[in-house]
């Protein structure tokens, strides 16, 4: 279980969160939406420790994430898969390399014959096919890189996953085949997941509640029938907003199919 | 560890309240000693750095040979020339024998290699690691439960500090030999003389002043930059200035390191 309690953060004088709270129960996915900037990404960082709270507490597994020592904390993480907004692969290493990488148990990642098995399996989980595992990241199409991130997340085989902006800058068809690929994992591999994302239609395909971030607290958190259905004023100004975007998107699409 | 540890504390929280530059510096200085508390500890873990290390120490042993080696043959050629310039009809020719190995081993050599050096693998530490930090791999490492010091730094900083001490000797070794032939040519001195020369003023101490120095200036070459990359900011710009500054921190600390070993080792007064 995930518990964010009461945490705020600020960057010099910039008020990033202020008294946000939220609880992810195990099992569950979660979507944080909100426009960009409010503080998503930061959220999730605080989640497996990359950034600490000014104030406040984040739970995992019972575990107090800000007050962990070094090593505590990185056994927390090996229990916590990261997909990174732009990949974040190793440029310098070959996608195997980079899924290998995430295999956090060290006898694991020693042993040729289980951590090569493991890469192949992680490729087909992402539906990547096994000689991709050759290839470095600049040879990677951005839905690819997307992928693979997703496969290295999983290689530890994590009770949790966080989600940052895992479909931004994809077209619309790619991003589907990520929401897809998130709902399936789900399924398969049974983890907790929290999706940063301000893509609301993905959003409330692949989580089973959405909070929304607003100005630097969570204005509304509900399934997204009751999202829908919410009279808040921010709430209902944030998915018009959306709405419009879709619009623009899929008009953009019918006028490219018919030239 | 505990007062250590309190006392690096203290230093950034009075760098905290400090003036702006002292702030600067004390902030850098509690953070640099962290990082190598952090590379001393992660000694250990040998099984994540060493097959690592073995590439970089390819990389750059290899890849600099050539420029250290060109740039030490200009310098023991010019020596020579120089010498010659200034010791014809004047001082003994055997003279230039001894002028050349001693300057190439006690400075020529270990300060131009590391000054190359700081440049070549200076550079491309702090951007390579500065693009990390931007892109958020060093992130995604921490992210995977992994140490980006133990495999990121720690490799890099120990295959600069085994490879620099040897480009250095065969740097010397090239400025002699280079220095000897240009000498024969120029000034007509016969391998006997300049064997004579190089060995009267020649003392043991002298080629382990030229070793002890280029493992202080390996640190500087390796560590500095690594520090400065790993620290990165604020995007494209961010690296490129981590680049810059890494190489002329590096560059200016390997001068002030040339003065001090010059002081302690050989007891100039």
């Amino acid at each position: 279980m995930i518990q964010l309690q009461n945490i705020s953060k600020r960057f010099l004088s910039n008020v990033v969160l202020d008294g946000v709270s939220l609880d992810v129960q195990d099992g569950e996915t979660v979507a944080l939406l909100g426009p960009s900037g409010v503080g998503k990404s930061v959220t999730l960082k605080m989640i497996n420790g990359l950034l600490k709270p000014d104030s406040g507490d984040v739970i995992v597994d019972g575990l107090h994430v800000p007050k962990l020592k070094r090593h505590e904390l990185a056994e927390l993480r090996s229990r916590i898969g990261y997909v990174f907004q732009y990949g974040a692969l190793f440029d310098s290493d070959p996608v195997a390399e980079n899924i290998r990488l995430g295999i956090t148990n060290e006898d694991q990642y020693h042993d040729e014959a289980y951590w090569k098995e493991r890469v192949k399996e992680c490729l087909r989980l992402v539906n990547l096919s096994a000689d991709v595992a050759d290839k470095y990241p600049a040879e990677l199409s951005g839905g690819m890189k997307k992928r693979v991130g997703i496969a290295r997340a999983i290689a530890g085989k994590p009770k949790y996953l966080l989600y940052d902006e895992p479909t931004s800058g994809l077209d619309p068809v790619n991003a589907d085949v990520i929401d897809g690929l998130i709902e399936r994992l789900r399924d398969e591999l049974g983890v907790t997941s929290v999706v940063v994302s301000h893509d609301v239609r993905g959003s409330f395909r692949v989580a089973d509640r959405v909070a929304l971030l607003w100005q630097a607290k969570i204005r509304a958190v509900g399934t997204a029938e009751e999202i829908l259905a919410s009279r808040d004023t921010a709430v209902q100004q944030f998915l018009e907003r959306d709405l419009e975007m879709s619009l623009i998107q899929a008009e953009g699409n019918q006028d490219r199919h018919g030239a | 560890m505990a007062a250590v540890a309190g006392a690096l504390d203290l230093v950034r929280y009075v760098g905290r309240w400090g003036s702006r530059p002292a702030q600067h510096v004390l902030g850098n200085a509690g953070r640099f000693t962290y990082l190598l508390i952090d590379l001393m500890r992660g000694l250990t873990e040998w099984r994540v750095y060493l097959p690592r290390m073995f590439t970089q120490a390819t990389h750059i042993g290899y890849g600099s040979l050539f420029i250290v080696l060109l740039v030490a043959g200009f310098a023991g050629a010019v020596t020579s020339l120089q010498t010659g310039y200034q010791f014809t009809g004047s001082l003994p020719l055997y003279y230039a024998g001894a002028v050349i190995s001693e300057s190439m081993i006690l400075e020529l050599g270990p300060v131009l290699t590391a000054l190359i050096l700081a440049g070549r693998i200076g550079a491309r530490y702090a951007a390579e690691l500065g693009t990390m930090r931007v892109t958020e791999q060093i992130d995604a490492l921490e992210s995977l439960g992994r140490s980006p010091i133990t495999h990121l730094l720690l490799p890099r900083v120990i295959a600069g500090i085994l490879v620099i001490p040897a480009l250095t000797m065969f740097a010397n070794a090239t400025g002699i030999v280079v220095g000897y032939l240009t000498a024969k040519g120029s000034l007509g001195l016969t391998y006997a003389d300049f064997e004579y020369g190089a060995r009267y003023f020649f003392r043991p101490l002298d080629l382990w002043y030229s070793l002890i120095k280029s493992y202080c200036f390996a640190g500087a070459v390796t560590l500095i930059p690594c520090y400065i990359g790993y620290n990165t900011q604020q995007g494209a710009e961010g690296v490129g200035r981590a680049t810059t500054t890494a190489v002329v921190s590096a560059s200016v600390t390997i001068l002030l390191l040339d003065a001090l070993t010059t002081k302690l080792l050989l007891g100039v007064k």
